[in-house]
């Protein structure tokens, strides 16, 4: 059974990670959580993001969530914004493709292409292999 | 959706959106008397008097992004399809509150599904506090997240102390053999 007592080593664990995340500046991680993103699977993508975090010990990682974007048909989806660098867009998300986004995009920086919203000609494409054929 | 705890994290959503600060969540499993019921109250804005009846409406919304909600709708027909009902008060300025009823047996009854899960999502919204009451029967679990805050400070937010929370939940759930179905 868990206790409180076991709380409160884990606070004195993660009170350094505390102070450094206040001082440094943060990549933040946010995943839509509308009405559509929880119907289409939001929330284990969320769960999975939150998990891959804590596992690889970043702490300069804020996962947040927000409303709903306006592109229903693309859920879930996750955006990765990095001080200084542009927002980067990822849909259709599953918790397995999230996993590899904080890998590759969030850790060493290298964007997850095939998993990106790409608008060409003002018009968001659902499917990227599509137009690169 | 394919779980209730989706539903009752969609309502949560609305609350947030609606600037709460405190969401009571009470699940009761009343198998004696063939019912579930669960309850989310806020102490979020409020709905107008005139407007409660028709947040029911798919083409009521209050966000900006389209014309169609379907939160609220999408939770009082999992209700209805099991004999059940969703009721809305609402006080403008001081919160509202949800109360959905279903036949616990009906075939047509979502399962709770992971409810530890949406707690902690909701959680990560540090403004945010959650007061959690889950029945089943005779038996009673408890989580408030302003005791935890009382313990390790303002911060809920890191990951494994977030996953710890959510241990705890399930744990305290199973204890009282609630949850899941």
């Amino acid at each position: 059974m868990k206790t409180i007592k076991e709380l409160e080593e884990i606070r004195k664990k993660t009170l350094d990670v505390v102070n450094q995340r206040k001082d440094r500046t943060t990549t933040r991680i946010v995943v839509g959580m509308a009405t559509c993103g929880i119907a289409a699977g939001a929330r284990p993508v969320l769960l999975a993001i939150m998990d891959e975090v804590s596992k690889l010990g970043l702490s300069d990682v804020i996962v947040a969530q927000t409303g709903c974007i306006g592109l229903c048909r693309l859920e879930p989806i996750v955006e990765v914004i990095k001080p200084g660098e542009e927002k980067v867009t990822y849909i259709k998300m599953t918790p397995e493709k999230a996993r590899r986004i904080v890998k590759e995009h969030v850790v060493e920086g290298k964007v997850v292409d095939e998993y990106v919203m790409h608008v060409v000609d003002g018009k968001v494409l659902n499917d990227y292999s599509v137009q690169n054929d | 959706m394919r779980e209730l705890s989706l539903h009752i994290m969609d309502i949560i959503e609305n609350s947030i959106s609606a600037k709460a600060t405190l969401i009571c969540l009470e699940i009761i499993e009343d198998k004696n008397n063939d019912i579930l019921k669960i309850i989310v109250k806020d102490n979020g804005c409020g709905i107008d008097e005139q407007d409660i009846e028709r947040v029911k409406d798919p083409f009521v919304t209050s966000r900006k992004t389209r014309k169609v909600g379907l939160g609220i709708p999408l939770f009082e027909a999992a209700c209805l399809r099991c004999e059940g009902r969703l009721n809305i008060k609402s006080k403008k300025g001081k919160g509202t509150e949800i109360e959905a009823l279903m036949k616990y047996s009906h075939i047509d009854r979502a399962p709770l599904g992971r409810i530890e899960d949406t707690i902690v999502s909701i959680l990560l919204y540090p403004q945010l506090d959650i007061e959690y009451r889950h029945v089943v029967n005779d038996k009673e679990f408890i989580f408030d997240s302003r005791e935890i805050k009382k313990v390790i400070g303002e911060d809920l937010t890191l990951p494994n102390i977030l996953q710890w929370i959510k241990e705890y939940i399930k744990e305290g759930i199973e204890e009282i053999g609630g949850g899941v179905y």
